[in-house]
């Protein structure tokens, strides 16, 4: 019956897509197919970092972020006239800023003899170049938001292919996990997870406070697009052709077309990840890996360098997570920093990997399908039994008008109690991780 | 003179006093967490949101006593509604730990399982509590606003800046103090306390003397639940009360635990000041300041700030990553309480 498992549950949730798209509509399938596959990229980066080294990462939402913001930096045109008025001050201070790191650095190498004077000193160089960066940042930052800040007001990006942003995404989310990792890893395991917490928050902070960076609240809309347009589509030949020959909408079927072309793209990278991760899974790097998940005493005795392997694998399950989130930003077209919310893009993601199976590939992927499709789906379901419970109350009950209006409430809750109910009956999840041993 | 004098008048009323308030807050908040953390042995993600509960029940009770017209005059109706708040909050721990976490421990499963199952603890939370009261700001304070106002300290000292405190703080300062007194007589002098001191210290030395780990278990939310829910409502009292800080409460709450050492209920204390004092010195525009204390020429052009207080939460992250890298057992080593 295991082995018969898989297939059928991929057969399974396909065959629900397809009700959704004969039911409700086929661009509403295509538009949840989409989202399934970008949670499964996101699912599993963070099956790596939980599934195959049992690390606690409560920060999925900023590296998520920090993949959206490389697709603005990446892709948007760059704004000429805030470069010419603070587009120097900013790059200075920034030079600044590595300046001071690199002073603190040196200055730990020089003082070796004395602890005190040491820290005495990378405290005053810190002072000191905090001030000076501040000195040329904030004149710099104040001139490019002063411009036209209802059209631009932010630097822009570099303008170029959107599809870049996607490794863009990759690397920034990796060096902040390195960060991360560098000062929390080695210690308790609950560590990590604050720190994770703390750096997702601050993440976000910097993202709807920086205007001139990513415009903040303000949010930056009109993202180059990978695939084209709909109006261009609808007046293609061989799409008119199309129109034709099925009878649909020309405007219904460029829409499933464009979106057809995201679930190829968004397709091929999770298959290429998946590939990758599952030959990491079964060579020998893997299976260090897990022996340092399963017994990291006896992984330390057998010389395996614990503290060294759990950054690599923390920073690798971070570049998977920063390339879904730049996904993510390129599928919405506009970056808008209030969007994300830990809710949805940190615990979310750990249901579907929970639910799915956590340390099986396969299995994050089929977590990140059902649990988005569920997550989407709660809501009306929520609001239809509220309704239907509450239907022997007077309509205008204000009991039943507040239960209504709380039916929104119904997400959290839903994936809450299935994440314990997994957890606690069903811990493998719906494809449990492999056993080698035979 | 009288500039040195206004300066300081300035600092107490938007450094220290706003800083012991929020610190006493904190630290209520973190010796929840490190009671939890010294018994339990794992972080409780759905700290916060307990918290939140608190208030709720606390807020919902207030109603209840407002709409009958009974007060405590001049204090805020929600200090009489808080004991109910209390008993709700321990009687929803008491049901969640029955539900939910006594599986995971009768089974000895890895603190890691129980962090991920009170992160799902925390979503439920999250969302009955919305459902119930709403994601809209509820005003808690009523009774008298001032316990000094500034009208009166300037008519009464002739300085030109005034100090108000705020009967919020007050109550804030005054509640932590009585519930910290009370928690440290109760695990230093009472057999209850003692037994949950030695069951964090040694659980098996502890088991093998004949403590009884779900009596320590119980005590255990009992205290949790209670300093959970004045945290929250007093959290509330002073700021209003909106369901959504409380997620973002949990990490100057983990770092005060943290930065003390976790599992220490001094160090949970000391923490919950520290972070608090250095948000609110780090976020303060000096501006003012500075200009009561320098010739006029010298005073800053800018607002002479460290940090915007939008990134309040970045300092109590600075100040976490000091510590594990220098001393990651915290300021009082923690570990046991």
């Amino acid at each position: 019956m295991l082995a018969y498992r898989k297939p059928l549950l991929f057969a399974g949730m396909a065959f629900l897509l397809i009700l959704v798209g004969m039911f409700q509509s086929w661009s509403l399938s295509l538009t949840i197919i989409n989202l399934c596959i970008i949670s499964a990229v996101m699912a599993l980066g963070l099956n790596m970092q939980w599934g195959y080294a049992g690390l606690f990462n409560a920060g999925v939402m900023g590296f998520a972020a920090l993949g959206g913001v490389a697709a603005v930096i990446v892709s948007m045109p760059p704004v000429q006239a805030t470069w010419q008025a603070g587009g120097f001050g900013v790059l200075a201070a920034f030079v600044c800023l590595l300046g001071t790191i690199a002073a603190v650095l040196v200055a730990r190498r020089m003082i070796r003899s004395n602890a005190v004077t040491r820290n005495i000193a990378t405290a005053v160089i810190i002072v000191v170049g905090v001030i000076v960066t501040r000195g040329i940042f904030t004149p710099a930052a104040e001139a490019i938001e002063g411009i036209e800040p209802a059209k631009t007001g932010y630097l822009g990006g570099l303008g170029l292919p959107i599809l870049l942003s996607w490794i863009v995404g990759g690397a920034l989310a990796g060096g902040a996990a390195w960060i991360v990792g560098k000062v929390a890893l080695g210690l308790r395991s609950d560590y990590l997870a604050i720190a994770t917490l703390g750096i997702s928050e601050i993440v976000i902070a910097i993202l709807k406070n920086e205007d001139w960076l990513t415009r903040g609240v303000k949010n930056v809309n009109g993202l180059p697009r990978p695939v084209p347009y709909e109006v261009e589509l609808q007046q293609a030949p061989w799409v008119l052709d199309l129109v034709d020959k099925y009878g649909l909408s020309a405007i219904e079927l460029s829409s499933i077309i464009v979106k057809l072309c995201y679930a190829g793209l968004f397709l091929s990278v999770l298959l290429i990840l998946l590939f990758l991760a599952e030959r990491a899974l079964h060579s020998p790097w893997g299976r260090m890996m897990r022996a340092i998940r399963d017994n990291e005493t006896a992984a330390n005795a057998m010389g395996k360098d614990v503290t060294g392997r759990h950054l690599e694998v923390f920073i690798l399950g971070s570049i998977v997570i920063g390339i879904a989130g730049a996904m993510l930003t390129t599928l919405d077209g506009q970056f808008t920093p209030t969007s994300y919310q830990p809710l949805r893009f940190t615990f979310l993601i750990w249901v579907m990997v929970i639910v799915g199976g956590a340390g099986n590939n396969f299995g994050s992927i089929m977590g990140g399908f059902v649990v988005w499709f569920t997550w989407v789906q709660a809501e009306p379901v929520g609001g239809w039994l509220i309704e239907t419970l509450t239907v022997f109350m007077a309509a205008d009950d204000p009991l039943r008008l507040h239960l209504i209006d709380g039916a929104a409430y119904m997400r959290p809750i839903t994936m809450g109690i299935v994440l314990l109910l997994v957890l606690r009956f069903a811990p493998r999840g719906l494809i449990p991780e492999e056993s080698w041993r035979r | 003179m009288e500039g040195v004098l206004n300066a300081l008048v300035l600092f107490s009323n938007f450094v220290i006093i706003p800083g012991i308030a929020y610190g006493s807050q904190l630290a209520l908040g973190a010796l929840g967490v490190t009671i939890i953390y010294g018994i339990l042995r794992f972080s409780n993600f759905a700290h916060g949101e307990v918290m939140s509960f608190g208030a709720m029940s606390a807020i919902l009770v207030m109603w209840l006593f407002q709409a009958n017209d009974i007060s405590i005059a001049p204090l805020p109706t929600v200090l009489l509604a808080l004991p109910f708040g209390i008993l709700a909050t321990i009687a929803m721990l008491l049901i969640v730990d029955r539900s939910v976490f006594r599986y995971y421990r009768q089974k000895r499963s890895a603190p890691v399982i129980l962090l991920i199952a009170s992160a799902g603890v925390m979503f439920v939370l999250n969302g009955v509590i919305r459902f119930i009261i709403g994601p809209d700001d509820q005003r808690v304070s009523d009774g008298a606003r001032f316990i000094v106002k500034v009208r009166e300290f300037k008519e009464a000292t002739g300085l030109s800046e005034g100090l108000a405190i705020k009967t919020s703080q007050g109550i804030s300062v005054v509640a932590a103090m009585i519930c910290v007194t009370m928690l440290f007589w109760f695990l230093g002098r009472t057999r209850a306390g003692k037994s949950m001191r030695a069951y964090s210290d040694n659980e098996d030395l502890a088991l093998l003397s004949g403590v009884n780990p779900d009596r320590v278990v119980l005590y255990a939310w009992i205290l949790a639940g209670t300093l959970a829910a004045v945290a929250g409502a007093l959290y509330g009292l002073d700021k209003s009360y909106k369901p959504f800080t409380f997620l973002q409460l949990l990490l100057p709450i983990f770092a005060s635990a943290i930065v003390g050492g976790i599992g220490s209920p001094i160090g949970a204390t000391v923490g919950g000041f520290v972070i608090a004092f250095s948000e609110v010195t780090v976020t303060y525009a000096y501006k003012r300041f500075l200009g009561y204390l320098v010739p006029e020429s010298w005073a800053p052009e800018g607002l002479a700030q460290f940090l915007s207080t939008d990134y309040k939460f970045a300092v109590s992250f600075m100040i976490l990553v000091i510590v594990l890298v220098v001393r990651p057992t915290g300021i009082f080593s923690g570990k046991s309480l």
